[in-house]
C-alpha cells in the first residue's frame, strides 16, 4: 500500500490514472471495478482521512465509557440536543464504537488488506527473482565508472562479483554474447518486506483488540479496608463483557485489602500531589490455594496470567455508630465517601432505614486535615487525614427506599425528610439528634480503594504486532533500494576494460558517496595496467 | 526527594541565557532571508537548473552554492550574520541543554514531567533536528521559520506555563516516563521540522508557479530566497520520514504506560486520540507522497494539516480538553 520509494516508484496499489468506464459492465466486472477502487491508493487515503475525521468529535464530546458523569452533564446543559446526539443513529457519545466509526475503519481495512495481501505475494516472487538485466550503456546511468585492469575478464568479473557482494548486494555473475561478463547486483529488498509487515502487522493488530473487546472483560469494584473481594460478575460496582464472554473467564481469585496507605508531598509547589500509593493485598489464585502477599501500587498491577488487578483511586471510609430515638444502635460500620476535591474533601450519605420510629438519614462531608471557616463551614487544607473531622446534616423523615426506583448509595433524597440537626465531630466523638435519644459517633475511618480487573486475551498480540509494526517502519523508511551492473569486457593487449554504473531506486542522497566507495572496492581488487598503457579513468557526472 | 534550589535557580538562569542566544540568532536569520543577497539556488534560472541536476539524480545540491552573480563583498557580509547567527543557535543550544540537565539535577528526575519541562524539552529537540538538518543539508535557511516558534514556545513556557522545579506525582514515577516523553519529543522535534519545511515548499512553489508565468510575485516574493521547491520537498519527506516510527514507538510506549497504570492499553482519551489523528495525518503524507496526482502540492498540505494537529494535541489538549494526560499542572 505505501509505496515510498521516489521518482521511479510504480503505484502498485493505484488504479489507472483516469479509469474509464466501460459502456456495460457485467455483474462481475462491476464487483471487480469496485475491488479495484477500494484498495486502490486513492481511496485508502480518503479512508485515512475520515478515520482521522470521524475520531475527533469524540475527542470533544464527552464519551459514555470514558465518562460517564460529564455525558450527564452536557444532557442537563443541552437538553434538546443531547438526545439527539445520544441516538444509536448518531452515537455522538459513544463515536468509538459507533456503526460509523467502525464502517470507516473497517473499510480502511479491507482495502489495506485487498492491497497488502496481493502485493505481498508478488514480493515474495520478486524476492526470489535474479536481479534485472543490465542496460546497454551504462555511463548513462546516473552514476557511472570505467576502469581498466590487467585481469582477466572471467577473473575480474568474479572479483568484482565478490566485492559487490561484501557491500551487502544480491548478485548474479552472467556471460554476454559479446565475450563480456555482467555483474547483475541488487539490494534493499527489506523496505518493501519492512513495508509489507507494517502493513500485516497492522490487520493483526485490529484481531488482537477485536479478541479482547470479544472475550475479555473489565470491572471495577470499591473495596474498603478489611474487607475481601471474590471474582464474580455478580460482585462488581460495574462490570463490562466482551461480546463472546463466557464466565469461564472469570479467574476464580479472591483477595482482601488489608491496609492501605497514601503518601503527600508536604511541601513546595506540589504540596498535596500524591507521591505513592501502596494497596496490601492478600490474594489466592483459587479457592483452597495458599494466600499470598502483594503491594499493588499504580504502574505495579498485580499480574494473574490474562488477568490484571489496578489501583484506580482510593479514598476515605469514614465509620459511624447510629442510635436511634430507642437508643437501639441502628446502624455502624464505615461508609465509602467519593472525594470531590484535590484535597480530598469526601461527601456521603448514610441511609439507616430501620431507625425507630421514623428513618434517619445522614448528609455528610469528611474533611481529612480540616478548618473549620467562620459559622462552622468545614474546609480541608490537604489529603492526608492529619485532622479528620465530619460535617453532618441529619435528617429524619423517609428515605424512600421502598418506591421500586433505584437509588444511589452517595445520595439522600431529602423529599420526604425534615432537616433535624447540624454538627461537626472529630473522631470518637457522639453527638445527640435534637432531643431524643438519637446520636451519631464518628468513630474514625477506613481507607478504600477502587480496584480494575482487566482481563484481555488479545493483548500479547496487539503487543507483539505494535512491535511488529516499529520494525517494519524502520526497514520501509529506512533500507534504500539500489541497483547496480558491472560489466568487464576484453580489450586486447591482455587489458579489460570494467564498466560501472548504479541508480538509486529510493532515497538518492548518499548514493553518490555509496557509488564512490563500490568504485574504490573494485578498484582494490584489480590489478591495474603495468605503467606504459592507458591509466585507469573514472567518468563521473 | 529534595529539591535542590541551587541547580534551580541555575536551570532558570541557563533557560533565560538560552533566549537571549536563540533570539538575536532568530533575528539574524531574518534579517539575512529579507535582505541578503540572492543565492544560487535562489534566483529561478538557477532553480531550474537545480532541479534538473537533481532530477537525474544527484545528490542534494548544496544549498549554499557559489552565487551565479558573484558579489564578493555583500556576500561575505551577509554570509557573516548568518554565521553569527548559526553560532548564536548553538550557544543557545548548549545553554538549552544545560538548562534542562540542570533542572533534572535539582528534582533528582528525568525533566520532562509537566507542561514546562515538555515544552523545553520539545523546543530543544526542534532546534537540535534544525542543527542536524544544518549539518546534513546545509538548511540554514530554514533558522528564521524554527526559531521563531521556538521563541514563542519557550517564551510561554516560562511565563504563564511556568512551573517551578519539583518532584512529580505517582502516575508518573516509572521508566515509561522517560521512554515515551522522549521519543514524544524527539518526534515532534522533528515534525515541526519537517512540516516547516513542507510549508516552505508550498511557498516556493507558488513562487515557481508565478515567475513561469511571467506574473507580479507580490507576498510570495519571501520565497525569493529560499531553495527550489524540489529540495524542500525531499527535507519535509525526510524529515517527516525519520519522525514517524519514533512518534509510532512513542504512542506504542504510551499504550504500554497506560496499560499498566490505567489497566488498557486504548482508551480514546484525548491525548491518546490526538496522538492517532496526527499519526494518521503523517501516515497520509507519507501515503500521499507517493500517490500520482497527490504528490507535491497536495502532500505538503497534509504535511501542514498534520502540523495543526500535532500543535493541537500539545497545546490544546492540554489546556482545553480535560482527559488522563491533564496532570501537566497548567
Amino acid at each position: 500500500m505505501t509505496e515510498l520509494d521516489e521518482g521511479t516508484s510504480i503505484d502498485l496499489g493505484s488504479a489507472p490514472q483516469a479509469p474509464e468506464r466501460p459502456p456495460r459492465l457485467t455483474a462481475w466486472g462491476y464487483v471487480r471495478y469496485s475491488w479495484r477502487q477500494l484498495t486502490s491508493m486513492r481511496t485508502a487515503l480518503v479512508l485515512l482521512f475520515l478515520v482521522a475525521l470521524a475520531a475527533v468529535p469524540g475527542s470533544l464530546l464527552p464519551q459514555h465509557n470514558t465518562n460517564p458523569i460529564r455525558v450527564r452533564d452536557y444532557f442537563i446543559a443541552h437538553p434538546r440536543l443531547a438526545p439527539i446526539f445520544d441516538r444509536r443513529s448518531v452515537s455522538l457519545f459513544d463515536v468509538y464504537s459507533s456503526w460509523w466509526f467502525s464502517a470507516t475503519y473497517l473499510l480502511l481495512f479491507i482495502s489495506l488488506a485487498g492491497c497488502v495481501i496481493p502485493r505481498a505475494a508478488k514480493h515474495y516472487t520478486a524476492m526470489r527473482a535474479r536481479p534485472p538485466a543490465a542496460p546497454r550503456r551504462l555511463e548513462r546511468l546516473p552514476e557511472s565508472a570505467v576502469l581498466e585492469t590487467s585481469l582477466a575478464v572471467d577473473e575480474a568479473a568474479q572479483a568484482l562479483r565478490d566485492a559487490v557482494r561484501r557491500t551487502r548486494f544480491r548478485v548474479d555473475l552472467v556471460p554476454e554474447l559479446d565475450g563480456a561478463v555482467t555483474v547483475r547486483a541488487e539490494k534493499g529488498f527489506l523496505r518493501e518486506t519492512g513495508n509489507l509487515v507494517f502493513h500485516l502487522a497492522l490487520l493483526v493488530l485490529l484481531l488482537g483488540v477485536a479478541v479482547g473487546g470479544l472475550f475479555g472483560y473489565k470491572g471495577t469494584v470499591l473495596v474498603v479496608e478489611g474487607d475481601s473481594f471474590v471474582n464474580a460478575a455478580g460482585n462488581y460496582d460495574d462490570f463490562m463483557p466482551g461480546h463472546r464472554f463466557r464466565d469461564s473467564a472469570l479467574a476464580p481469585f479472591t483477595l482482601t485489602l488489608e491496609h492501605f496507605a497514601a503518601q503527600y508531598y508536604d511541601s513546595g509547589d506540589k504540596a498535596g500531589t500524591a507521591k505513592r500509593f501502596d494497596a496490601t493485598l492478600r490474594w489466592s489464585p483459587r479457592p483452597g490455594a495458599p494466600t499470598r502477599s502483594y503491594d499493588l501500587q499504580v504502574n505495579h498491577p498485580l499480574v494473574m496470567g490474562q488477568t490484571k488487578v489496578y489501583l484506580l483511586g482510593d479514598g476515605y471510609a469514614p465509620e459511624f455508630t447510629v442510635r436511634d430515638d430507642t437508643g437501639k444502635v441502628a446502624f455502624q460500620g464505615p461508609v465509602p465517601f467519593l472525594p470531590q476535591d484535590s484535597q480530598l474533601s469526601s461527601t456521603g450519605v448514610v441511609k439507616v432505614p430501620g431507625a425507630q420510629p421514623q428513618q434517619l438519614g445522614l448528609d455528610a462531608l469528611f474533611t481529612p486535615t480540616t478548618r473549620l471557616l467562620q459559622g462552622g463551614v468545614a474546609v480541608s487544607t490537604f489529603p492526608a487525614a492529619l485532622a479528620p473531622a465530619v460535617s453532618v446534616v441529619a435528617y429524619r423523615g423517609n428515605l424512600g427506599l421502598e418506591s421500586g426506583v433505584p437509588q444511589s448509595v452517595y445520595r439522600l433524597d431529602t423529599s420526604r425528610m425534615t432537616k433535624a440537626d447540624r454538627f461537626v465531630l472529630a473522631p470518637g466523638q457522639t453527638h445527640q439528634i435534637g432531643a431524643g435519644k438519637a446520636s451519631v459517633t464518628f468513630d474514625g475511618y477506613r481507607m478504600w480503594t477502587n480496584l480494575q480487573v482487566t482481563y484481555d486475551p488479545g493483548k500479547d498480540l496487539a503487543l507483539a504486532a505494535a512491535a511488529a509494526m516499529v520494525l517494519g517502519l524502520l526497514l520501509s523508511l529506512r533500507v534504500r533500494r539500489r541497483r547496480v551492473w558491472v560489466r568487464a569486457r576484453p580489450a586486447g593487449a591482455g587489458r579489460t576494460v570494467v564498466e560501472m554504473g548504479g541508480l538509486a531506486r529510493t532515497d538518492e542522497s548518499g548514493f553518490r558517496h555509496e557509488f564512490a566507495d563500490l568504485v574504490s572496492r573494485a578498484r582494490s581488487v584489480l590489478p591495474a595496467v603495468p605503467t606504459g598503457a592507458a591509466a585507469p579513468t573514472d567518468r563521473e557526472e | 526527594m529534595a529539591v535542590d534550589l541551587g541547580l534551580a535557580t541555575l536551570s532558570d538562569n541557563l533557560f533565560g541565557a538560552a533566549l537571549l542566544a536563540y533570539a538575536p540568532a532568530a533575528l539574524g536569520f531574518a534579517v539575512e532571508a529579507a535582505f541578503g543577497p540572492r543565492t544560487a539556488t535562489a534566483s529561478v534560472e538557477a532553480a531550474v537548473e537545480a532541479q534538473s541536476r537533481q532530477l537525474v539524480g544527484a545528490g542534494g545540491p548544496p544549498l549554499a552554492a557559489g552565487p551565479v552573480e558573484p558579489r564578493p563583498t555583500a556576500r561575505s557580509t551577509w554570509d557573516r550574520v548568518a554565521r553569527v547567527s548559526v553560532g548564536l543557535t548553538i550557544l543557545g543550544f548548549l545553554l538549552h541543554a544545560g538548562s534542562i540537565l540542570s533542572r533534572g539535577l535539582a528534582a533528582g528526575r528525568i525533566p520532562w514531567g509537566n507542561m514546562t519541562e515538555f515544552i523545553s524539552a520539545t523546543c530543544l529537540a526542534v532546534v537540535g533536528a534544525y542543527l542536524w538538518l544544518l549539518w546534513r543539508e546545509k538548511a540554514r535557511f530554514l533558522g528564521a521559520f524554527v526559531l521563531a516558534p521556538v521563541l514563542l514556545s519557550m517564551g510561554l513556557a516560562g511565563t504563564v506555563l511556568y512551573t517551578s522545579v519539583g518532584p512529580v506525582q505517582a502516575v508518573l514515577s516509572t521508566y515509561w516516563l522517560p521512554i515515551h516523553v522522549t521519543a514524544a519529543v524527539v518526534a515532534t522535534g522533528i515534525f515541526v521540522l519537517g512540516s516547516t519545511a513542507a510549508m516552505l515548499h508550498l511557498m516556493s512553489l507558488h513562487y515557481e508557479v508565478l515567475v513561469a508565468q511571467g506574473k507580479r510575485v507580490g507576498f510570495s516574493g519571501l520565497a525569493r530566497k529560499l531553495p527550489p521547491a524540489e529540495t524542500l520537498d525531499r527535507l519535509a519527506q525526510r524529515a517527516i520520514g525519520l519522525g514517524f516510527p519514533i512518534w509510532t514507538f512513542a504512542v506504542i510506549a504510551g499504550a504500554i504506560w497506560a496499560e499498566s497504570a490505567w489497566g488498557r492499553y486504548w482508551g480514546w482519551d484525548p491525548k491518546e486520540t490526538w496522538a492517532f489523528i496526527t499519526w494518521v495525518a503523517y501516515a497520509a503524507y507519507l501515503h500521499a507522497r507517493s500517490t500520482a496526482g497527490w504528490r507535491g502540492k497536495a502532500a505538503s498540505w497534509i504535511a501542514v494539516a498534520a502540523l495543526v494537529c500535532l500543535i493541537f494535541n500539545f497545546f490544546g489538549v492540554n489546556l482545553v480538553i480535560t482527559g488522563k494526560h491533564s496532570y501537566a499542572g497548567v
